[in-house]
């Protein structure tokens, strides 16, 4: 740590220079959490399009060109731009401060993984502008369709590359800092859950994304350099892409969820007042999904006609992924069992998660079992239910996290009474908005069509409503965030009564360079 | 024009709340999946049904007790934080039962896929369907009967901006559907000539994906006559909102019917290819083609999408040479969305709409291209 106390003798630079040059974890992790906030708000915007264009049937507002350009672009921007950035803020903000150090153990890669995001960011964008569109072949990217995007192709695949850099460089980093720079005395099995979780999914990121960028690689040269690895016509097979999209694909799942997990367990013992139950087995639960993510891909691949072996191994092989996650739920259960429970924002958002990413798990158990599949598949039943996942589960829990942290990182408490607001009608009108959905793909509705049938149109037109509620909600949110940053009441260095890690025995906020000094952790 | 969009809109507000009891939105409150009316549908039908009680149960049971926790736990109601941490029997309880739920699911699901998978069994016919942008393509390996299914006129009409309600069947119906008899075992070869689809009949409890080289199978054994729609399910592209799938299904008597009138009508049509044509028949029945397998997307009027998809009024290809024109009408472009209709449409169809594309959609050259000269290019 000697060439921490080095540099204590410079604080930030001024003016912008200071966020281009920061190695700082807080300016970076700051960073991270903008950019993520506003992709989150353009994706949404995304959203309301379609869900405006879906209100009733007919074509109303855009062609079914555009539509498709939109649940692809949608769908990249939340996954790239929203959720993995805003829980890679999280970790850079969170695991020095839970781990004792005083920053991240590589600050220029940090540096250098943060900058590669807006640029990929823009470039995707930009593809909008371009002839022929934006893509518009599903953020699965699935050849031949993939191969028929206009100019917007080539930049489709260098965003893909840029985000994986950053990911895998970000991983490395998250990596490098848990295993050494942990204050003396916190052995593995003391770290926060949300250190282990994050730890666990860096390992994750480093696995999968090379396939991914290899994946896409192989997309560009059938387009341009006459190979034929999914060109059937020179002896390819266009199911190869599958597999290997969804060998990424899956774990990438996880990758959203498991910080998830992390923050949730962090939050539920702070305001049941109890430590979290289990916590061996939460960490065991956590490394066990893990595991399981990596040999359950083809269950995304149920109708390609796969021989009666392999449907069967992916069926067995997925549904056993409910044992972990059950131990996680059920310890989160006993976690709030006899506490001393109270019901701020976090607490909420935690125990939203809980009720709904749990109703998302059961629609993924009957989505597991192939046979059943086989009608869910590529209906709306699935987009309900990666949504009860994804946005109950992951989007959720940033919102959890952004308000358990918030006070720490600005040193004033948000406004509660928005909070709630935000929480309430954020948990309504999202149910609103994917209940129903469940119901149109049993109905049978196919996913990705910008019209439909007649019989569809009343649940269509709830959903939207609850879309539109859902996309204002969130404005709410921004509000407070803004709010939280300009002051409001002080918060303390604990900030909740319950709180317990190293990041509370630190000032809110806290300083430039977290830990110059090493905690002791008995 | 901005008036009857707003009293749509009204119209359909109100909908919520209005139609509930109406009859013919009887249908559109649906909730659960059908029963179907093959043996794989039930079978899936009955496996579906399980999982949701089985979750059912769990969801009661979980959330039963994490809410009489909220309720009872409170700081509010002076509850004071237990010190217990964990407890191994309990851990190792909630880990087992989960397990030996599953296994008890994956009995009958299992079961369910060997049924689906029984594809081996003699069949009584078969079927080869063929993905296409966006269109199916129908071929009776037994009887020498093959057509195009597209869209319907009266769904196309309106899909650009029309108001589709009062449409009969809106966007599930089809131009040539798919004629099969009951309680006939039927085997389905699925296929793909351009991108991914996926055949989907929902009453059927099938779904498989349609993939350009490889051929999948399927199986279907219908016990009811009626008719039954589906949709493509895989996202091929810009259309794919616009591929509905159609099935009759008939007793074996009415089928032969159909069988015999689908052939007669394709002789008639081979008996069509040799007269001569003139020009205004040749524009008439080129309209219709470019309707149903052009507009898509050359778009109605020829103005194509920018980037995507280039226009034909003016196309130098259009008011070039015939056989530049007919070369990449009837040979495709590679690589292109543009695809080979010589293995398509007819001679007759053919020459129709190149002459139509020629003639119309403001181009203006003033020749005209027989079926003849089309039999001619196919060698
Ligand atoms: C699935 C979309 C699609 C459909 C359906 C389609 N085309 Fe095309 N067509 C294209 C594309 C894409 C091109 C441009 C190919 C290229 O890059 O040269 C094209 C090019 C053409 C051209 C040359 C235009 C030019 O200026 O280069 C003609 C003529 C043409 N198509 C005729 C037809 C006819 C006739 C039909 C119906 C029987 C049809 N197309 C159906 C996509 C389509
Ligand atoms: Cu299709």
């Amino acid at each position: 740590m000697n060439t921490a106390s080095n540099h204590d003798a410079h604080g930030p630079k001024s003016g912008i220079m200071r966020w281009i040059t920061t190695t700082n974890h807080k300016d970076i992790g700051n960073m991270y959490l903008i950019v993520a906030l506003a992709m989150f708000f353009v994706g949404g915007a995304m959203a309301m399009v379609i869900r405006a264009e879906l209100f009733q049937p007919g074509l109303q507002l855009v062609n079914p060109h555009f539509f498709n350009q939109m649940t692809t672009l949608h769908a990249l921007i939340m996954v790239f731009g929203a959720v993995m950035p805003a829980f890679v803020g999280f970790a850079n903000w969170q695991v020095p401060l839970m781990i004792g150090a005083p920053d991240m153990a590589l600050p220029r890669l940090n540096n250098w993984s943060f900058w590669l995001l807006p640029f990929a960011a823009v470039m995707l964008v930009s593809t909008l502008f371009m002839e022929g569109g934006a893509p518009a072949a599903g953020w699965t990217m699935y050849p031949p369709l993939v191969q028929q995007t206009g100019d917007a192709f080539p930049f489709l695949i260098f965003t893909v590359h840029l985000l994986g850099m950053s990911s895998i460089l970000g991983a490395i980093n998250i990596i490098v800092t848990i295993v050494n720079m942990r204050a003396p005395g916190m052995t593995l099995l003391k770290m926060p859950m949300f250190v282990w979780t994050w730890l666990i999914t860096a390992f994750l990121l480093i696995a999968v994304m090379p396939v991914f960028a290899g994946a896409v690689t192989m997309l560009l040269t059938d387009q341009y350099f006459g190979t034929s690895f999914f060109n059937t016509a020179g002896g390819g097979d266009p199911v190869l892409f599958q597999h290997l999209f969804w060998f990424f694909g899956h774990p990438e799942v996880y990758i959203m969820i498991l910080p998830s997990f992390g923050v949730i367990s962090q939050v539920i013992p702070t305001f049941a007042r109890k430590p979290l139950f289990g916590y061996a087995s939460m960490v065991y639960a956590t490394a066990a999904i893990a595991f399981l993510s990596f040999i359950v891909w083809a269950h995304h691949m149920f109708t390609v006609g796969m021989p009666i072996s392999g449907q069967l191994y992916f069926m067995y092989a997925t549904v056993l992924i409910a044992v972990p996650t059950g131990v996680k739920v059920f310890n989160w259960l006993a976690t709030m069992w006899r506490g001393s429970m109270t019901f701020e924002t976090p607490m909420l958002f935690a125990l939203g998660v809980v009720v709904m990413f749990t109703f998302g798990g059961f629609t993924g158990v009957m989505m597991g079992t192939a046979p059943t599949d086989v009608q869910y598949h590529d209906s709306y039943f699935i987009v309900a239910h990666f949504h009860y996942t994804l946005v109950s589960g992951a989007v959720f829990s940033v919102f959890c996290g952004a308000y358990y942290w918030l006070p720490k990182w600005t040193g004033y408490m948000y406004d509660e009474k928005l909070g709630k607001l935000h929480f309430w009608l954020t948990a309504i009108s999202f149910n609103v908005l994917f209940f129903p959905q469940h119901f149109l793909g049993l109905a049978g509705m196919p996913r990705r069509i910008p019209d439909y049938a007649l019989q569809f149109a009343d649940w269509n037109m709830v959903s939207s409503i609850g879309g539109f509620a859902f996309g204002l909600a969130q404005l709410i949110f921004l509000w407070v965030v803004i709010k939280a940053v300009r002051g409001g009441e002080p918060a303390s260095d604990e900030v909740w009564e319950g709180a317990d890690g190293l990041e509370w025995t630190l000032s809110s906020p806290p300083p430039y360079h977290s830990f110059n000094e090493a905690p002791k952790v008995s | 024009m901005f008036r009857s969009k707003t009293s749509t809109r009204l119209n359909g507000l109100l909908g919520v709340g209005l139609t509930l009891g109406t009859a013919d939105a009887l249908a559109a409150w649906t909730l659960n999946l059908s029963p179907g009316v093959t043996p794989i549908s039930r079978a899936v039908f009955d496996l579906h049904t399980l999982l949701m009680w089985v979750c059912v149960v769990i969801a009661i049971g979980v959330f039963g007790v994490m809410f009489w926790s909220i309720f009872h736990h409170r700081k509010s109601r002076g509850a004071v934080p237990a010190k217990f941490t964990h407890s191994t029997i309990v851990e190792v309880v909630w880990t087992t039962i989960p397990f030996l739920i599953l296994v008890g699911t994956a009995i009958p699901a299992t079961k369910a896929i060997i049924l689906m998978e029984e594809t081996g069994e003699a069949a009584d016919m078969t079927i080869k369907v063929t993905g296409y942008q966006w269109k199916w393509k129908y071929e009776y390996l037994d009887e020498d009967i093959s057509f195009f299914s597209n869209l319907a006129a009266t769904s196309r009409d309106v899909r650009n901006g029309g108001d589709p309600r009062g449409v009969k069947n809106y966007l599930l119906e089809v131009d040539n559907e798919l004629v099969v008899p009951v309680n006939k075992r039927i085997r389905f070869l699925i296929t793909a000539d351009d991108v991914l689809h996926s055949w989907w009949i929902p009453a059927f409890g099938m779904k498989r994906d349609a993939i350009p080289g490889f051929m999948n199978e399927m199986w279907a054994s219908i016990d009811t006559p009626g008719t039954y729609r589906g949709q493509c399910a895989e996202l091929c592209g810009k259309d794919h909102g616009y591929m509905p799938i159609v099935v009759v299904a008939k007793s074996e008597v009415e089928y032969r019917q159909w069988v015999a009138g689908k052939q007669g009508a394709a002789r008639a049509e081979q008996a069509a290819a040799g007269k001569t044509w003139n020009k205004a028949e040749l524009l008439a029945r080129g309209e219709q083609v470019y309707n149903t397998s052009c507009a898509a997307c050359h778009q109605a009027n020829g103005a194509g999408l920018p980037g995507v998809f280039p226009a034909i009024t003016g196309s130098a290809v259009a008011i070039g040479p015939q056989d530049a024109h007919l070369d990449i009408v009837m040979n495709g472009k590679k690589g292109t969305a543009m695809q080979a209709f010589a293995a398509q449409l007819s001679d007759t169809d053919i020459a129709a709409v190149v002459s139509y594309q020629r003639n119309a959609l403001g181009n203006s050259v003033g020749d005209s291209v027989q079926p003849s000269d089309v039999k001619a290019k196919r060698r």
